[in-house]
């Protein structure tokens, strides 16, 4: 092969690669640097290898980092369990309906995010119809709230979300081969038993994908804590945002942000590690997350 | 209610029969419930953007009945215009530029082997890895110190750093189903390298980058997090959207948004019909086209 030909790749990649490095990687380190300056804004931030800042954002908002991992763990387990049936469903039982299912559970996106979870808002609020059938089947005390509570703020990273977990479980399981299921039960098994050795061990990729497609922006989410949560329901990305664009502490600010990168990093790989398709298929990890 | 005291009697039958359709049907119906709760918000929207609801409060219900009058005046907040325009322009902007990167990008990656080609992939896939919430805060990071004027190109810059990743994965996905037989076979009759992009490789991979396109266009038109911290002065819809949430919408929004999930709706209902009528054109003989041609020849 000729240089020219070697060279091919690079220049087709090369405008997107450098767009990403110098707007992606680029900033990282900036924010990085920034992460370990010291001072204050009417003073002006130096540079000073203030190591010190990254343990005190931790133990300065250790509230808000446990109260992430609870809201967008609960999201992620509640929208796995509504998603999967669903995927299910669209996948093998609506027939000549599946486009239009699809279709429907993608709708959300065709509205603004924003706009969506200010109806969520509406929907919630104090003097709307279903808190008042909530309240009478004392689901909620009758004189409770159920906006600016914990539950409101679940539900609404739940439903934000919902779409990046069904839509990988739907890709998954449209690829299933059926005949393997129906092996299964040619050899005796129960339907049961059938879900639980073939069809979920098959879709662990999709349900890994799921968890991380709505566990990582569910994380790292503060608008749903914002509209529909009250003070007490600050998560770690209300935090970062209000110390960049109100009080201007960067150095602070940064260092949550660096913080809550390494988190989510350790966790991701932690959670491939264990949960990754190797641990269920007794082969080796295949990757999942690519693609 | 079950009536239980009767045994073995028709309600209990009845009541067994039911309970076995309800089991044989629990997935469809469980399916059902999951369906109506993504549209929820959706139908809320709708539905306010014709009520004639108080401005200042957020209420539930149509309180004065039906009125058009939101819809007749959606245009009618200069505020708002600009920001709708500003939105369509960034949208439209990085779409364009982001979608022609990425192909180009997703092309390198599917047909050559090459050193760096992992390293490439990973800084594709990390940033959709990353919350949006620390993209824009390290982007803000680097704008600080650059001394970059904050507005609609830190906008453009951070927009299409976002979509590229997904406008990647999107066309790679087409190209991975790639029948490269027709491209050698373009070569064999004469076509030049670039005649062979233009006539066979392009129009084969369209779909994909028509996706990857409308996805890259959603995401931009829809981006909040990003664009609260690299916007500077400059109000986008969901910039303008947040603003005026924290003192009560103008009704006028809603309709806004009932439009453009119109539009958007059917937008992407024409493509996926183009779609179906194309792939159904290259499925049939010429015989199921003109009828007249296959009676001609059996004759």
């Amino acid at each position: 092969m000729s240089l020219r030909q070697r060279l091919v790749p690079y220049w087709l990649l090369g405008p997107g690669l450098l767009w990403l490095i110098v707007f992606f990687v680029v900033p990282m380190y900036f924010m990085g640097e920034l992460a370990l300056r010291s001072g204050s804004l009417t003073t002006g931030f130096t540079f000073t290898w203030e190591w010190s800042n990254l343990p005190a954002s931790l133990s300065g908002h250790t509230e808000q980092i446990v109260r992430s991992f609870y809201y967008a763990g609960a999201a992620t387990v509640l929208a796995l369990l509504i998603a999967y049936p669903l995927a299910y469903a669209i996948a093998f039982r609506a027939g000549r309906f599946k486009l239009l299912l699809l279709f429907a559970v993608i709708a959300p996106f065709f509205t603004t995010y924003l706009i969506r979870t200010i109806a969520w808002k509406t929907i919630l609020s104090d003097s709307s119809p279903l808190v008042g059938v909530l309240q009478t089947l004392t689901l909620v005390p009758p004189d409770g709230r159920v906006l600016a509570t914990s539950g409101a703020v679940i539900a609404g990273l739940t439903y934000n979300f919902l779409p990046f977990m069904i839509l990988p479980l739907y890709a998954n399981l449209e690829r299933l081969d059926l005949r393997l299921i129906e092996a299964a039960k040619d050899l005796y098994s129960s339907s049961r038993q059938a879900f639980l050795k073939v069809t979920l061990p098959l879709t662990m990729p999709g349900i890994v994908a799921g968890v991380l497609l709505t566990f990582i922006p569910a994380f790292g989410d503060y608008i749903n804590a914002q509209l529909l949560g009250g003070t007490q329901q600050a998560m770690v990305g209300n935090v970062i945002q209000s110390l960049y664009l109100t009080q201007r502490d960067y150095p602070e600010a940064a260092a949550l942000s660096f913080l809550m990168m390494a988190l989510i990093l350790a966790v991701v790989t932690v959670y491939i590690r264990f949960a990754g398709t190797g641990a269920f298929m007794g082969g080796k990890d295949e990757g999942t997350t690519d693609g | 209610m079950v009536d239980s005291k009767s045994p073995g009697g028709p309600p209990m039958a009845a009541a067994a029969r039911g309970w076995a359709w309800l089991r044989r049907n629990a997935l469809p119906i469980y399916a059902g419930f999951a369906v109506a709760y993504m549209l929820v918000p959706i139908v809320v929207i709708a539905v306010f953007s014709f009520g004639d609801t108080p401005r200042d409060k957020l209420t539930f219900g149509l309180n004065d009945g039906f009125t058009l009058e939101y819809w007749r005046t959606a245009f009618s907040i200069p505020e708002l215009n600009d920001a709708l325009f500003t939105s369509l322009r960034l949208a439209a902007l990085s779409t364009a530029i982001s979608t022609a990167i990425g192909t180009l990008m997703a092309i390198a990656l599917v047909r050559h082997r090459f050193r760096g080609r992992r390293a490439a992939n990973l800084l594709i896939v990390i940033p959709m890895a990353t919350p949006e919430v620390v993209i824009g805060a390290s982007l803000l990071s680097m704008f600080i110190y650059s001394s970059f004027a904050l507005g609609f190109s830190t906008l453009l810059i951070a927009h299409v750093m976002f979509s590229i990743s997904f406008v990647v994965v999107v066309v790679r996905s087409r190209l991975i189903g790639f029948d490269r037989n027709l491209e050698e076979a373009a070569a064999d009759l004469g076509a030049t390298p670039l005649a062979t992009f233009r006539t066979v490789t392009l129009p084969l991979l369209a779909p994909g980058i028509v996706a990857a396109a409308l996805l890259a266009f959603a995401l931009s038109i829809d981006d909040f997090v990003i664009s609260n911290f690299s916007s500077g002065t400059t109000v986008t819809f969901p910039l303008y959207v947040y603003g005026v949430s924290l003192r009560g919408i103008p009704v006028q929004v809603n309709a806004l948004a009932t439009m453009l999930f119109a539009v958007t709706v059917i937008a992407i209902s024409l493509v996926l019909i183009q779609q179906r009528r194309a792939e159904r054109m290259a499925a049939v003989r010429p015989e199921a086209i003109r009828p007249e041609a296959a009676a001609a020849r059996a004759t």
